[in-house]
């Protein structure tokens, strides 16, 4: 231990949880490591002081720590490094990079091992933007350096407060990250800028002008979010479901076909193989919008089930902060974090550990406040500059028994836009994705116009109420108009909420097929048609179905879609 | 020469409290009662006062009981000397076998690096059609078996024990009847799978906390077998709903605070933490898992099943003796199923949709309906399919199971009725029949 930094001993032990006997002071929220007797150093953070002692959770297994152990408090927050290099990253809930990990340390995961997140060596060509004699402010552009596609913006660090004045700017050049590119004074001291800082994940970056209302719908390319239930660029979003309803199958669509610049993987307390088939697969994927590998707009923060239960409660904090640092640069960046159930339940044994009075099903009291911040890191804002960023969250819920009146889904309701509901029925009956279109709700701007959507819920509303009845009087007891309006409900289910995620091409529909495909379902929602009796009713709307599918099997514009909507014309003509 | 402690000064439950110093989390300590030595495992340090969850129980300790502390956490022997042993639930031999200490691992390790992690590749077949062709088995799966009590689970994996094309079994027994393992025992060693198998069994008999301590011991010997021996490893759990049921004894003991029907609230990490020992190495080995899970009640959204199911990739569910084709899932099987013949997928698809018919025209029957020729086609056709395909004591090979398939879609219905793509067709159905 150096001589100036704090220090304690431990003098308890519970799972994770230390309680140490500090000596000096200590702070909330701090780093600390614990020191075993093999000279591990495990990393922790304080989370409660009482007296003389404080308790830290520790971000790895506890087995053999000893009362009498020594603690190293290091006075910084948990915190993160942003600089360039951090797209197409995997990283631990700690930053930690995982491949350099497994460089290290093989097949497993080694305990008391910590990697720089970002690489010392790799150099960057270097622009700088503010001169000498410029004035600045905390998250103000210093220079800039291109990562992939992006000019990523070396910005004044969010935490200096005030004003800055630039003293000297280094030329522009190719430079590793630590290397200092400017100084800057503030009338009282200088200090020196390098392309990398750091900065506390519990804590929003607030360095903008003023936030703005999410309006822009932020295009998912699914047709049931985009049109039914929107989501905004700026805005939160929360898709609950039990197991097997297609969360992660949902969650990968979207950070697949989302149109915006950046996005955020947060793999939190979820099973490992689902995140090697993003690590493993979108290297080799492409981006339609940018023509390159969506690894290369994509940043994975991977801390599965079974990794250590505090990094899982801060791999959610660290990915939003990622999510923030980009946002600063106008970019737009979607945060996918899977699950926030998985987050609670770790919030959950660490104020179980510390013998918290639990609120309903052991969550901790405090757990809807903790939701609620989590949800608020979501937001468009007007940058320093006068552009526009937003960070969008989504957060998977996994409700215990898929019932959404426990804590977890009732919390995230109360701060959400956007609630798509998934579920079981729509996932067994292979409606996918199987968002429940009666359930679920958005209060943002869809692409079609809303009086349009609202006449399509309706029918689909009605056509519930006419099946329900027939479960009861049958199919015979069901006049025939009534039958017609169930058709038309199935027939939207079946030709545009349900979309094929593993279709080339309907895995995809953009912002204008949407609208033009849309019309031509309300023109067929629309039309009254007179059927002799029910069997040619059904009858037509399963052919006039097979149309359509091959419609949105048929690549946009192309000569097959054009014929498609052809037969789907004259289909309708035949019907007068 | 390590201290003595004789000032035990709480016992409840399982857990004893002793007075001592330099103790480390985890570490495992003798207990000397009158009534034996016991194993226990420090679970919580305060201050002095050192919480211990003995193995036998605490039955018979007394305040001045002897602990002594052993300086190194649980751990297991990692050889070849352990194929064809058997041990109980605290890594001691049941056999009349000796015990080993040869190569002594620590258990309960930490957790795989995802980087390291490669995407499933290779099926395991078990020459049980309901599982080969309709919900694949994949290397480095982890599965549970949802059934409840009377189901023949156990007769289940015994039979996957004895057929599966793997290198060895691990198989973990918690809360077993002692019939059922003495059962294991024989039926494996009748088929001559004992030699391949490493047993780690706790009856229910036992002392509970050694039923906690078996996943961990025969996922480490799983672990060591698959990372130093490239070895394929399937390991058998029966019963998981008894270890969680042990885990909430303890949690209870320990006045954590419930939270869901008495389960600790890390019950989901408690379980991750030993189904994502399930891998497939690159370079080396893997490990697949399968693990009945009872459902209390028959209820999957009981805490057990429902946490189970949120980290397991698919599940089988087991009802009346047959694995159930409707519930039952493999998350995996796309991973493989296009590999190993073209009619595979097709087949398994629209099998199981004929099968959904059959069940519709049954319900038809059962209220009185008047049964059309297709209904009576269906219903011959699902008694064919239950008494084929959902038969869990045979031992068909992949490509013999598909054949006689195709044997039982072409007795009972014409090629167009199957819907089944022409060009398959053409290349399987049954030449005799076309």
């Amino acid at each position: 231990m150096s001589e100036n930094s704090l220090g304690g001993k431990v003098t308890g032990v519970n799972g994770n949880m230390v309680s140490v006997a500090f000596t000096d002071r200590v702070t909330q929220n701090e780093v600390a490591y614990v020191i075993t007797g093999n000279k591990e150093r495990l990393k922790s953070e304080v989370i409660r002081v009482r007296g003389r002692e404080a308790d830290i959770q520790v971000f790895e297994s506890t087995g053999g720590v000893k009362v009498g152990d020594d603690v190293e408090f290091t006075g910084q927050m948990l915190s993160v490094e942003l600089g360039p290099g951090l797209l197409q990253q995997v990283y631990d809930g700690l930053q930690n990079p995982l491949p350099e990990l497994a460089r290290q340390a093989g097949y497993f995961l080694k305990r008391g091992l910590y990697v720089y997140p970002l690489d010392r060596e790799k150099a960057w060509d270097y622009t700088p933007v503010a001169k000498v004699g410029d004035t600045l402010r905390a998250g103000d552009t210093v220079g800039t350096v291109p990562e992939g596609i992006f000019t990523h913006r070396i910005m004044l660090p969010f935490a200096w407060n005030g004003e800055w004045k630039i003293t000297w700017a280094k030329d522009a050049g190719s430079y590793p990250i630590t290397t200092v590119v400017a100084k800057a004074s503030n009338g009282v001291e200088e200090r020196e800028i390098t392309m990398v800082q750091t900065w506390p994940v519990k804590i929003p970056i607030t360095s903008y002008r003023e936030r703005l209302m999410p309006r822009e719908p932020l295009v998912t390319q699914v047709r049931i979010i985009d049109t039914f239930f929107p989501v905004a660029k700026g805005g939160a979003f929360c898709t609950p479901g039990p197991f097997g309803a297609g969360k992660t199958v949902l969650q990968h669509s979207l950070s697949q076909h989302s149109e915006v610049d950046i996005v955020i993987v947060a793999a939190c307390g979820e099973r490992a193989g689902e995140v090697v088939e993003i690590l493993r697969e979108f290297p080799h994927l492409e981006d339609p919008r940018t023509g390159r590998n969506l690894i290369d707009r994509t940043i994975i923060i991977c801390n599965t089930s079974s990794m250590p239960v505090a990094a899982r409660e801060a791999s959610i904090y660290t990915s939003v902060t990622l999510a923030e640092y980009y946002r600063q640069m106008g970019l737009s960046v979607l945060l996918l974090a899977d699950s926030t159930s998985r987050w609670a339940q770790a919030l959950r044994e660490v104020s179980g550990r510390l013998e918290e009075i639990p609120g309903e099903e052991a969550f901790p009291a405090y757990l809807e406040s903790l939701v609620a911040s989590f949800y608020e890191r979501a937001g468009l804002v007007r940058l320093n500059d006068g552009g526009q960023g937003s960070v969008t969250i989504c957060g998977a819920v996994s409700p215990a028994g898929g019932n959404f009146e426990e804590p977890v889904t009732q919390a995230t309701l109360k701060v959400v836009g956007s609630f798509l509901a998934l579920s079981r029925d729509r996932a067994n009956a292979r409606r996918y994705p199987a968002i429940h279109p009666l359930e679920s709700w958005s209060k943002y701007n869809s692409l079609v116009d809303k009086n349009k959507v609202q006449e399509a819920k309706a029918m689909l509303q009605a056509g519930n109420e006419v099946d329900q009845m027939m479960k009861v009087v049958g199919e015979e007891g069901t006049p025939t108009a009534d039958f017609v309006t169930y058709l038309k409900s199935e027939f939207i289910d079946s030709v545009y909420l349900q979309q094929n995620t593993f279709d080339k091409v309907d895995s995809t529909c953009g912002a204008k097929r949407q609208e033009y495909v849309f019309d031509k379902l309300l023109s067929v929602l629309r039309k009254s048609f007179n059927f002799p009796g029910k069997n040619e009713a059904r009858t037509y709307f399963q052919r006039l179905r097979q149309r359509f599918l091959d419609w949105n099997y048929a690549a946009w514009e192309s000569e097959a879609f054009q014929e498609a909507e052809a037969k789907i014309d004259e289909m309708l003509a035949s019907q007068a | 020469m390590r201290k003595i402690y004789h000032r035990i000064i709480q016992i409840s439950g399982n857990v004893i409290t002793v007075e001592a110093e330099n103790v480390a989390n985890g570490e495992l300590a003798e207990v000397k009662s009158d009534r034996g030595t016991s194993l226990a495992q420090v679970i919580r340090l305060d201050k002095s006062r050192v919480f211990l969850q003995v193995f036998a129980g605490s039955r018979g300790i007394s305040t001045d009981s002897e602990v002594r502390f052993l300086g190194r956490p649980m751990r297991v022997s990692g050889s070849e000397a352990l194929l064809g042993r058997i041990f109980t639930g605290n890594g001691s031999p049941r056999d009349k076998g000796p015990s080993l200490e040869e190569n002594m691992l620590d258990i309960g390790g930490p957790s795989v690096n995802p980087a390291n992690r490669i995407i499933p590749r290779n099926m395991i077949r078990t020459g049980l059609p309901m599982i080969d062709i309709f919900n694949t088995l994949v290397e480095s799966q982890k599965l549970p078996i949802f059934s409840v009590a009377g189901e023949p689970y156990n007769e289940l994996l015994a039979r996957i024990a004895m057929q599966a094309e793997v290198d060895m079994i691990v198989l973990g027994g918690m809360g077993l009847k002692h019939d059922d393992y003495l059962y294991f025992k024989e039926t494996l060693d009748s088929h001559g799978a004992l030699s391949r198998t490493v047993m780690f069994i706790h009856t229910a008999a036992d002392p509970i906390v050694e039923c906690l301590l078996v996943p961990d011991l025969a996922l480490a010997v799983a672990e060591y077998f698959a990372t130093e021996k490239s070895k394929r490893v399937l390991v058998l759990l029966t019963d998981m709903t008894n270890f969680c049921d042990a885990l909430k004894e303890i949690a209870i003991t320990m006045e954590q605070i419930p939270s869901n029907r008495g389960y600790p609230g890390d019950l989901y990490s408690q379980l991750a933490a030993r189904y994502e020992k399930a891998v497939d190495f690159e370079t080396a080995g893997s490990i697949t898992i399968l693990a009945v899970t009872t459902m209390p009640g028959d209820d999957v959204t009981h805490p057990v099943p429902d946490n189970t199911g949120y980290i397991t990739e698919g599940q089988f569910y087991l009802v009346n003796g047959r694995i159930e084709p409707f519930g039952s899932l493999s998350r995996l099987k796309q991973q493989v199923n296009s590999e190993t013949r073209a009619d595979h997928r097709a087949l398994m698809d629209n099998m199981i949709r004929l099968y959904a018919e059959f069940k519709e025209a049954v319900e038809k029957q059962s209220m009185g309906f008047r049964m059309s020729d297709w209904d009576q086609k269906l219903l011959k056709y699902g008694a064919l399919f239950e008494k084929r395909m959902m038969d869990l004591s045979v031992n068909i090979p992949l490509e013999e199971a598909l054949d006689l398939g195709w044997k039982t879609l072409a007795e009972c219905f014409e090629p167009a009725e199957t819907g089944i793509k022409t060009d398959l067709v053409k290349q399987f159905w049954p030449k005799d029949k076309a």
